[in-house]
């Protein structure tokens, strides 16, 4: 028997606890390696267009190489601007994206608070101020073993920001669709006859006969069809009737 | 029979409502992201929680393992967040962030920075004794090429300009100033040990070089390169060692509460300092670069940039720089 994945419980108004499932190691690793790549990309484009376009305005050169003195504008225009993409790529986009990044929203992950709310703007900074901890003694180790070891999988920087990564399911996940369920009851006549079916033993024949009739009737059957219907018919009938016509799982 | 027949019918129902989840997923992202304030929609979206609860507790029941039910606690945990969090616009958190919760860390941290800076002003003390007695002390803490140009009687700013430019000069050095910011907070996290070593460490490096530029008749011209950039500079390494001391001792002494849940009220009572750090010192690095080594700007202006500034960071870690709620 598999155990349980983590998740985060929330109470709430309704008294329908709000659940979300906790993410792991994985999908952390899946989420940072994505947004690596990513700003690697974004930094690198910025220095070789800018750097390119540079030269070019410069000398008419084809080159990405750097002047070979201190060019304030070569600086400003070209390397602080690669730079800012990389290193600053995670608070910004947590700030903007709510705690999501592009990575983050390919895992299906995103930072929640631990009642399952967006982060506070100081929050986002306190986490990602902390992955100066985390990754020492280098490739995150200190925040990979902490993920691995703690019962809510959370690094250095979710501890001190009060975060926690969770699971994000999206409506493309939802495997029904208005075609797949056409035809099918209400949901008022669905509980009524889930009500019927249940108490079918303890009501007079009579009347459940009658009700049946009446469900049935709901659903399209015509009143002469279900005249001629007997007691065991009519109660085949309104289970046929509760059969979904197409399903997900 | 009768029973997996009603269950069947019950859950087929339920998964007919899928349109309506959708549209409160639709309804709830608008409101998160600010793109509707129209209060009949606001109300909708509470109809759309009870509903979400009501379908939520059927699916957990007859649908437990299916992505239908994967799907609306989502929708749920999201509809939840947005009733009792409201709506995100990056402008109002950042208002909120620099007009309450940076002048209620400070007032938090006001005991910290009490005994940060007097570790910061001992150690400066205590180094700048240490090289004024034991002058071949320096090599401890300086940089040969530092002793060097100081033995010549020239200060190793004189000149800095001709080495790099002010912009080049400015990144560089405010990059460094806020990697040593941010990790003399962090190392808070070694139960405050790692932010006393660098506080301590700091303000040792501070006095022993002031004492040593002073034995070289330099103490004036140093003092008059500081003074525009370092006043708030030097404040901010306090600050943020504040910040550390107060990670540490939530680890240390966590009280009542669990230690981990000492440490995040602490870390994230003391980082919201932080951000007004960077921004701070992103200033004082561009001053650093610009006015501090140019020769031609006159003293007093250097001291007037160096209190005029070190004001501005008491009145936007204070939140002065804004007017109260009432008033707008």
């Amino acid at each position: 028997m598999s155990e349980a994945a983590p998740q985060l419980s929330v109470d709430s108004a309704t008294g329908i606890d709000v659940t979300l499932p906790l993410a792991g190691a994985g999908a952390r690793s899946y989420a940072f390696v994505v947004d690596w790549h990513v700003r690697v990309v974004l930094g690198l484009a910025w220095y070789g267009a800018a750097g390119l376009l540079y030269n070019y305005l410069r000398d008419g050169g084809l080159s990405v190489a750097p002047p070979s003195d201190n060019e304030p504008r070569w600086f400003g225009a070209v390397l602080v601007p690669a730079l800012a993409l990389y290193f600053l790529y995670h608070p910004v986009l947590e700030l903007i994206m709510r705690g999501s990044t592009p990575g983050k929203r390919l895992a299906g992950v995103r930072v929640v608070t631990r009642d399952g709310g967006a982060p506070s703007a100081g929050a986002l900074l306190v986490r990602n101020v902390f992955r100066l901890v985390d990754s020492l003694p280098l490739a995150y180790g200190l925040g990979l073993t902490l993920v691995a070891l703690t019962r809510e999988h959370v690094r250095c920087g979710d501890m001190a920001a009060g975060t926690l990564l969770v699971y994000e399911s999206s409506s493309a996940a939802l495997a029904v669709t208005p075609a797949s369920t056409a035809g099918a009851l209400d949901v008022a006549s669905a509980e009524l006859i889930a009500e019927l079916l249940t108490r079918w033993p303890l009501l007079t024949a009579p009347a459940r006969a009658a009700l049946a009739r009446t469900l049935l009737g709901r659903c399209g059957r015509s009143a002469e069809e279900l005249a001629q219907l007997d007691e065991t018919a009519l109660r085949q009938a309104l289970i046929e009737a509760t059969r979904p016509q197409g399903e997900a799982r | 029979m009768s029973a997996d027949a009603g269950r069947s019918a019950l859950a087929h129902a339920l998964l007919k409502r899928a349109p309506l989840w959708q549209e409160a997923e639709a309804r709830a992202r608008r409101f998160r992201s600010g793109r509707s304030d129209d209060p009949a929609e606001a109300a909708r979206v509470a109809d759309d929680y009870r509903l979400l609860a009501h379908d939520l507790a059927r699916a957990r029941l007859l649908l437990p393992r299916s992505r239908a039910r994967e799907y609306l606690e989502s929708v749920y945990a999201s509809v939840h967040a947005t009733l009792n969090h409201g709506g995100w616009r990056l402008g109002a958190t950042l208002e909120k962030l620099f007009r309450e919760e940076i002048p209620a860390s400070m007032v938090w941290l006001a005991p910290y920075l009490a005994w940060a800076t007097t570790l910061f002003v001992l150690a400066a003390a205590a180094g700048y004794a240490l090289v004024d007695r034991f002058p071949e002390l320096i090599a401890l803490f300086a940089s040969p090429d530092l002793i060097a140009s100081v033995e010549r009687g020239k200060l190793w700013t004189e000149g800095l300009l001709n080495i790099a430019p002010s912009s080049v000069l400015s990144v560089q050095i405010l990059a460094n100033n806020i990697v040593v910011s941010l990790f003399a907070y962090c190392s808070g996290f070694l139960f405050g040990l790692g932010t006393l070593y660098i506080l301590g460490l700091n303000g040792l490096m501070l006095g022993a070089i002031f004492a040593y530029v002073a034995q070289h008749g330099l103490g004036g011209a140093l003092a008059s390169f500081i003074v525009a950039h370092g006043c708030v500079e030097l404040s901010v390494m306090c600050l943020s060692g504040a910040a550390g001391a107060a990670v540490g001792e939530a680890l240390m002494r966590p009280g009542s509460r669990g230690r981990i849940a000492a440490f995040r009220a602490a870390a994230l009572r003391s980082g919201a300092v932080l951000v007004a750090c960077a921004v701070l010192l992103v200033g004082a690095g561009l001053i650093e670069g610009f006015v501090s080594p140019d020769p031609r700007i006159a003293l007093g202006i250097k001291i007037a940039i160096g209190v005029g500034y070190w004001l501005f960071m008491l009145a936007l870690l204070s939140g002065r720089l804004w007017p109260p709620q009432g008033s707008r």
